[in-house]
């Protein structure tokens, strides 16, 4: 679930500025009646409108109008969306909602996905569950992203919450299949269990056989990232009693003959992970020739397909029955090629969202080109991430892309080679794009055909795309490519940069420039301390600002954290000598109304 | 301020390379600034590739912690079979306290503990000192340290190369009164 597509404003940044505010509004409804009864009727009218709103972003603004609007808003909340989990502590968020339903949080920086962040640098849900236990008997839901989560905690939730219907874990780790079990076999009313991206530990626990034996209410259940083999028997039998099942994505150890198994027994399924796709490691299947299509012909239901983790590519042409109603498609782990695709991508005209792996080329960029009219979200994932491997995907594929996908709304793009060209072509044939990132694997790669840096294409794209909410550089860059982005990129939120720039005038441009500006990573960049002053008066508005490899010195940070006393200031250390250096390798800081954390690691320096 | 550096079409070697010196003795692109008394320069692993034009051997680069951006559930999808070491040689990265540069080298180039101190000495310009048979290593100002896989820091010298080899994740040329007479045991 990425933020870009709601509007920010999460529980920290309300929070702070709304404790300060003392502003009351009185009876402003019918001033000449001096009872109580006009404010009473304003309540109950303004608590049942409340019921209805439920972004957030809205909701803090209603927090801010006066003591009493805050008030209302606060038991009428029902989900609590907490960006940074150590921005707000457990008890401070249960003391002001009482009546959370969902929850959603989130902990480690993005850049621990890539092995930046030590292990056990913190994000722990333990605090956070084992105060709800007490707080939210009634909770339903539970999201949590890039947290550390134990079997303890995934036992303490199970068993604390009754109604508890919906866990959705994406790049979190910590926990094992005995976790899992244990969530299997307690929550009775489990709905939704989504395990996306995590990192899961292989107890050799057979949880699937742990779901309730009479029927479960399970709608949705994912766990391809689940590296250890699941009973599937066991499996087929789950599938069997599970008849609101619509959203099953399986692991690699699925193979393609029990896929089979599974479809039959399940064609009302709108969202499938194949899992392997492939025979090996079946006994039973040999040489059978498999009736696939026909499954796929019997899923009517059939809009998003994933999976492919060791296709077998005779087997791909099954899938055509339902290329017409797909709207997403994730191929990003099939190493196909151009020629393999474009049977299967010239049905797709539905398609929406597509991830696939650059195997496929430009020439099967271009095919997804001229069929994919509406696509909204494309991702291009490298087979081969390395600085040195040959450049299947390039400009050709990006230009292609489009010109032919002019509601291009989000992209993630890995090439080895760009050109300004392609990406200002872009700017202008995808003006509603919101989401740009471009990767151009060679650090410090300028443009191959005009040798210029790459500051043209991206200073196109932040003044063109007048949508545009994050962006992700790439290649060579000078200070210039970030003057852009500050005069242009008024609603970026979220920036990535890697070896770019020249010097602190860069980060200078940015901070000063983008008023949204919400979440900064930065790695291997020249900025050095008198960049990072220049933000001063917008880091309480941030989610946080990572900066890794950069030119920070202790001292700096040190006179940062001085000057601003609700910014808790890290510096992370990778080595124990680099306490002696003055230089900050890691620095990672965050607004937060608690203060230094009181669980961070040795390795963590709190200023 | 307009960089007025033009940027060749191709790798750009002279911007990346590494080069040990004391400072002025050579022109750098990016300067640190004063206020900062780093002993390190904050760049990532590189390799230092081989000035030859030869181009049959190209020298492939390091790869960069978390780069490129991609999460290593996805990487270990395609490479679950490729083991690092065998395919690139064992880098380990070497330190020398006061220089500002890291360097990398490769264990496997070397058959045993002499020819890696030498390799050192050349690499950075000093020597371990004088080695007498009664007192080993005296009136040394530098000492060879390694950090095993335990994260302890160990004399570089003391087990068998090919478990040196296996168990040393970096190395540490100490200098200065922590160093003197330590020598290293080799």
């Amino acid at each position: 679930m990425s933020e870009d597509d709601e509007r920010a404003t999460d529980l920290s940044g309300g929070g702070i500025v709304s404790s300060n505010r003392t502003r009351c509004c009185g009876g402003s409804v019918a001033s000449d009646c001096p009872s109580q009864f006009p404010d009473q009727v304003l309540e109950n009218v303004l608590e049942n409108v409340l019921l209805f709103l439920t972004s957030r972003r809205e909701r803090n603004t209603v927090s801010l109008v006066c003591k009493s609007w805050y008030r209302l808003e606060k038991q009428t909340r029902s989900e609590l969306f907490i960006g940074n989990c150590y921005a707000v502590s457990p008890r401070r968020a249960i003391e002001r909602f009482q009546k959370i339903l969902s929850l959603v949080l989130k902990g480690k920086p993005r850049f621990a996905d890539f092995n930046l962040v030590p292990l056990n640098w913190g994000a722990h849900f333990t605090p956070w569950v084992t105060a709800m236990a007490e707080a939210y008997p009634w909770l339903e839901k539970v999201y949590l992203k890039r947290m550390s989560v134990t079997d303890e905690d995934l036992a303490l939730l199970a068993q604390s919450f009754p109604g508890f219907k919906e866990l959705v874990l994406v790049c979190c780790d910590g926990f094992g299949t005995s976790g899992l079990a244990l969530v299997a076999s307690k929550c009775r009313q489990l709905r939704v269990l989504d395990l996306i991206d995590d990192d899961v530990m292989d107890d050799e626990v057979d949880w699937i056989s742990c779901f309730p034996e009479t029927g479960t209410c399970l709608e949705s259940l994912i766990f391809d990232c689940v590296e250890c083999p699941v009973n599937f028997d066991a499996l087929e039998q789950l599938v069997a009693r599970s008849s609101s099942l619509r959203k099953l994505r399986l692991n690699r150890h699925v193979s393609i003959g029990q896929l089979h198994r599974l479809m039959v027994q399940a064609p009302q399924l709108t969202h499938l992970g194949t899992g392997s796709f492939s025979s090996a490691g079946d006994p039973a299947q040999g040489d059978q020739e498999l009736d696939l299509i026909s499954d796929f012909a019997a899923s009517k239901s059939l809009i998003c397909l994933s999976g492919f983790r060791d296709i077998l590519l005779d087997y791909l042409p099954a899938i055509h029955p339902v290329c017409a109603n797909l709207t997403s498609l994730n191929f990003s782990y099939a190493s196909i090629n151009a020629e393999q695709l474009k049977p299967v991508i010239c049905h797709c005209h539905k398609l929406q969202t597509f991830w696939v792996l650059d195997s496929v080329c430009d020439e099967g960029l271009q095919a997804v080109a001229a069929t994919c009219k509406d696509l909204r979200e494309l991702r291009v994932f490298p087979m081969n991430p390395s600085e040195d491997s040959d450049s299947p995907v390039s400009e050709v594929g990006l230009l292609a892309i489009s010109e032919g996908c002019r509601q291009l709304r989000s992209i993630l793009y890995f090439c080895q080679q760009m050109t300004n060209a392609a990406v200002v072509a872009m700017s202008k044939n995808c003006p509603d794009l919101v989401v740009f990132r471009l990767c151009i694997m060679g650090r410090h790669l300028p443009d191959h055909l005009t040798g210029q840096p790459m500051d043209e294409g991206f200073g196109a794209i932040v003044m063109n795309c007048n949508k545009l909410t994050r962006l992700a550089v790439s290649g060579l860059l000078t200070d210039k490519a970030f003057s852009y982005i500050g005069k242009y990129g008024k609603l970026v939120r979220t920036l990535s940069v890697a070896f770019a720039g020249d010097g602190d005038m860069g980060l200078r441009y940015v901070l000063e420039g983008c008023p949204k500006l919400q979440k900064l990573e930065i790695r291997d960049s020249p900025f050095g301390d008198s960049a990072l002053f220049s933000g001063l008066h917008h880091y309480y508005k941030m989610r946080f600002l990572w900066m890794s490899s950069c030119q920070l010195s202790r001292s700096g940070c040190k006179e940062i954290a001085q000057r601003m006393p609700r910014l808790v200031v890290e510096v992370i250390r990778d080595r124990v000598e680099e306490e002696m250096d003055d230089a900050v390798e890691k620095l990672y800081m965050y607004p937060s109304l608690e203060g230094p954390r009181d669980d961070a690691p040795k390795f963590v320096t709190i200023l | 301020m307009e960089s007025t550096v033009t940027y060749e079409s191709d790798l750009n070697l002279k911007a990346t390379e590494l080069r040990l010196g004391l400072p002025g003795t050579d022109e750098y692109e990016k300067q640190t600034p004063p206020s900062v008394r780093s002993n390190k320069r904050s760049l990532p692993d590189i390799i230092e590739e081989s000035d030859t034009g030869d181009r049959e051997a190209p020298v492939t680069k390091a790869q960069v912690v978390g780069w490129p951006p991609i999460r290593s559930y996805r990487k270990n999808s395609f490479q679950p079979k490729k083991i690092e070491a065998e395919a690139t040689g064992i880098y380990v990265k070497v330190s020398m306290d006061g220089a500002p540069y890291l360097r990398k080298i490769d264990l496997k180039v070397y058959k045993g503990y002499p020819e890696l101190l030498k390799a050192l000495e050349n690499m950075f310009k000093f020597t371990i000192g004088e080695y007498s048979d009664r007192e080993g290593y005296t009136r040394s100002e530098y000492a060879l340290t390694y950090e095993d896989k335990d994260g302890d820091w160990m004399m570089v010298g003391d087990v068998p190369w090919d478990m040196f080899m296996s168990s040393c994740k970096r190395l540490r040329i100490m200098k200065g009164s922590e160093a003197r007479g330590l020598g290293c045991a080799v």
